[in-house]
């Protein structure tokens, strides 16, 4: 019986993980593609985003890309600390998007 | 030997000197080279039509547009402001402009009494405050229209804007500073999407050069549904970044004109245009 209960607690807790995982990757691209918040169509082609730009790179392979997540959201962060002449928005340090939007964003970013 | 180190040193110096104090000459064809480099197959004299000068799918559009311009209306309504306006003194535009053929080349001009760049938009409401005439928006409407008649019979003319004197330079490189400066939430620079970017994709719009960049205003806009002055285009592109728009005829905007107008020198206006 305990055995059962704990397998089902289990099971509960890996589809509550699995379910926010999901969420979070979704509000994530939600949060790219929304001209108002990342707009990162604007500049990259991204998965299954429409009207895209090519202003900037490519967004794929991300996770082999950017193995550090760190280094993956300094640059949504503040580019300018990578590279002082980049022309990517600084989203963190201008207020663009907060902390919790950057880390849904990079949620997103390494399915790509 | 000794001749010859000195003649080493001599040139040294030169080259160190000309980097140093660039000036506007080399910086003017610095600029135009980026350009010349960047798109070798874009005539040098089609540069004056903007994206229409680098996407064959954007140009093909345009020219069936301009089979019917939609700033023609803006020309002939700023030919009947200009020929039929009378002041209070009885005066006219033709009183300070004559007849507005080939006027368009004399702007921007640096003005060393008024210590300031004096452009053909401010040009237009200094005639009419002189003859006791309230000045019109600087942007949009009756001011624009005049603008769009004046740019049309100075087509063909050849850009041929004058950096000299110290104070003159001094606005040059304002405006050059403030081309090159980020600004705005978004933190662009004029430069960033207009040279290093030229040609390249914001979203579906392809970023015009900023070579040529001032030969075509004022323009008709489809997004805006009316004609406009380049300083309502410079206002809406610092809307675009997030930063705070200036008003028209501001010192920033027509030290900004004056420079990018000084980059362009020897292409021909091609006024007014019609953009997207």
């Amino acid at each position: 019986m305990f055995f059962l209960i704990s397998l089902s607690s289990t099971y509960a807790l890996s589809k509550g993980t699995l379910e926010t995982e999901t969420t979070r990757v979704e509000q994530g691209e939600k949060l790219a593609f929304d001209r108002k918040k990342g707009n990162c169509l604007a500049c990259h082609t991204i998965g299954v985003g429409t009207m895209s730009g090519n202003l900037a790179p490519p967004l794929f392979a991300m996770r082999e890309r950017f193995p550090n997540p760190e280094k993956l959201v300094q640059q949504i962060s503040n580019s300018l600390l990578n590279n002082e002449d980049s022309i990517m928005p600084p989203f963190g340090l201008h207020g663009l998007l907060n902390e919790e939007q950057i880390s849904k964003i990079v949620d997103y970013l390494y399915t790509l | 030997m000794k001749k010859l180190v000195f003649l080493i040193a001599s040139l040294a110096l030169a080259l160190y000197g000309t980097i140093l104090f660039a000036g506007p000459e080399v910086e003017q064809a610095a600029f135009k080279a980026y350009f010349h480099n960047k798109f070798p197959d874009v005539d040098k004299a089609d540069f004056i039509n903007g994206v229409y000068a680098l996407d064959k799918n954007a140009r093909e559009q345009w020219v069936e547009i301009e089979e019917f311009p939609p700033y023609e209306i803006a020309i002939d309504e700023g030919e009947l402001l200009f020929n039929n306006t009378r002041f209070t003194d009885g005066k006219s535009y033709g009183h300070c402009f004559g007849t507005g053929q080939h006027l368009r080349k004399k702007y921007p001009y640096f003005d060393e009494e008024r210590a300031q760049v004096i452009t053909v938009e401010l040009a237009i409401n200094d005639c009419r405050e002189k003859h006791g005439a309230k000045p019109l928006k600087y942007k949009i409407g009756d001011l624009a229209k005049i603008s769009a008649y004046l740019s049309y019979h100075s087509r063909g003319d050849v850009i041929d804007v004058i950096v000299s004197g110290s104070a003159a330079i001094q606005a040059y490189n304002k405006g050059k500073e403030y081309y090159y400066t980020k600004r705005g939430q978004l933190n662009f620079a004029c430069v960033d999407c207009h040279v290093s970017s030229a040609g390249k994709r914001l979203r579906t719009e392809i970023l015009s050069p900023s070579l040529g960049h001032v030969s075509h205003f004022p323009v008709y806009r489809l997004k805006w549904g009316s004609i406009g002055t380049l300083h309502r285009r410079f206002s809406g592109c610092n809307s675009q970044v997030r930063a705070k728009s200036q008003p028209g005829q501001s010192e920033d905007y027509r030290n900004l004109e004056f420079f990018l107008s000084y980059m362009s020198n020897d292409l021909k206006f091609n006024g007014p245009g019609v953009r997207r």
